[in-house]
């Protein structure tokens, strides 16, 4: 295994953009997880009722709820089709590190499902009533979060790629590992809109990105090996 | 090797239980219910302290491919899942006296305790996802691991979450300065659970691995041997 930067570099982004070309070749990828979000936040308008102040009160803790669904959604899907038509045994015998694959990968997922999910959130949260600094605030946290939850669901979706009964698994072993990334997002947007300090969440979140992004690629090109023996 | 965990572990129970229920005073406070902190703290030690037990060999099999920690690994997964369980349910019959209600969310340790639960379920899960033996082991202990990383970090969260929408917690952390006659039984209580937890341990781990090298000659031998 050769690892000259230059290398990985270029085996990562052309893990990328093939990735973005297919998404793009099939926009239902990253559509269904966005109807998904924003079906799943209105489910709670209509169930709660109308009231303004109830929503203002649990707009930002549905929304990260939704976000956090949406995202393992799309998760399953992550390896998926690598694995049935042959590229991921490619991957595997690349001279390309496999963590910088990986990398790459949960850069892409994020890329269709993070960021679209961060975009849309501000049109979902004008319907909870959410004022304009709070929608700001709400749109740091996703972002960071997803970031998190995009590389932490790589591993989970290299653990369980190939099984049978991947889906409800995959949310069984994701949730837990997830719950700090929720407390976090959801709890700060709900003290901005209470007017308290915030900096305190977004420094954890900050931290708690750079933390699983320093191990996750590597946890999951593990698993990704283990998978496919 | 068990009955040496076996019989200290017997003896230290019973002495705790009996000392915990009938010779130790009542709480000034509680009453007799405090008394099931003689379940409680054990069981739930013994699920963080399983956890780790898991986490470690699991990473052990992982690196140096030692297929008797794999074993470990998974023998301990569903004690730690039971006494997980234990605490939460002990927990839950005292808080019903003592708070009024069977669930705080408010407090910090019990639902950094569920979640530690779901790590438990989510590791089983997947290993039962899994038919090959030694992929099962693999792909389990990278879950082990992570999860390790986690843990600390959730039970973190958890507290910080709590500390948001509640003054000090409901339980001081410290806790009263604690009277002999109650601070021994359940110091024998502790030390027998784990010697009993050693023992429930080093059986499930023979179980496992006759289980796993069914097919090989040694096991068909000795139960050959020992069959009438």
């Amino acid at each position: 295994m050769t690892g000259d930067a230059p290398a990985m570099l270029a085996g990562m982004l052309g893990v990328i953009r093939r990735d973005l070309l297919l998404a793009w070749k099939r926009p239902g990828d990253i559509l269904n997880p966005l109807f998904f979000f924003v079906m799943v936040a209105a489910l709670f308008p209509l169930a709660v009722g109308p009231s303004p102040e109830q929503l203002e009160f649990s707009g930002p803790a549905v929304l990260w709820v939704a976000a956090l669904l949406a995202m393992l959604l799309s998760l399953n899907s992550l390896f998926l089709s690598d694995f049935e038509d042959g590229s991921l045994d490619q991957m595997l015998v690349s001279p390309v590190p496999l963590p910088a694959l990986a990398l790459g990968k949960s850069i892409m997922h994020w890329l269709t499902s993070g960021l679209p999910l961060v975009l849309i959130s501000p049109v979902v949260a004008i319907t909870f009533r959410m004022p304009a600094s709070v929608t700001g605030f709400l749109m740091i946290t996703l972002l960071l979060g997803t970031i998190s939850l995009s590389l932490l669901g790589s591993i989970g979706a290299a653990l369980t790629v190939g099984l049978h009964r991947g889906t409800a698994l995959l949310s069984l072993l994701i949730l837990p590992l997830a719950m700090p990334v929720l407390i976090f997002g959801a709890r700060t947007v709900s003290l901005v809109a209470a007017g308290d300090g915030v900096a305190g969440g977004l420094y954890f979140l900050g931290a708690y990105a750079v933390l699983v992004l320093s191990f996750a690629p590597f946890a999951t090109a593990a698993a990704l090996r283990i998978s496919n023996e | 090797m068990i009955p040496w965990f076996v019989v200290p572990g017997l003896f230290l129970v019973a002495y705790g239980a009996y000392a915990g229920l009938f010779v130790a005073p009542m709480d000034y406070q509680q009453g007799d219910a405090f008394r099931i902190i003689y379940v409680h703290v054990p069981s739930a030690y013994l699920s963080m302290m399983t956890y780790m037990i898991m986490a470690t060999s699991a990473g052990i099999g992982l690196i140096w491919r030692i297929k008797l920690a794999h074993a470990v690994a998974a023998a301990a997964a569903p004690i730690g899942a039971w006494f997980t369980f234990l605490a939460l349910a002990t927990g839950s019959i005292w808080g019903k006296p003592m708070w009024g209600t069977w669930w705080e969310w408010g407090d910090p340790r019990l639902t950094s305790e569920l979640i530690m639960l779901f790590l438990y379920f989510g590791y089983m899960a997947l290993r039962g996802a899994i038919d090959d033996t030694a992929k099962a082991d693999k792909s389990s202990a990278v879950l082990a691991l992570v999860g390790a990383v986690n843990v600390p970090i959730i039970h973190f969260s958890v507290e910080w979450w709590s500390s948001l929408h509640q003054g000090p917690t409901l339980v001081r952390k410290g806790g009263p300065a604690m009277d002999t006659a109650m601070l021994y039984p359940l110091l024998a209580m502790i030390l027998g659970f784990t010697f009993l937890f050693g023992a429930l341990l080093l059986r499930r781990v023979r179980a496992e691995v006759l289980y796993r090298e069914r097919r090989t000659r040694w096991v068909r031998e000795m139960i050959l041997s020992k069959g009438t």
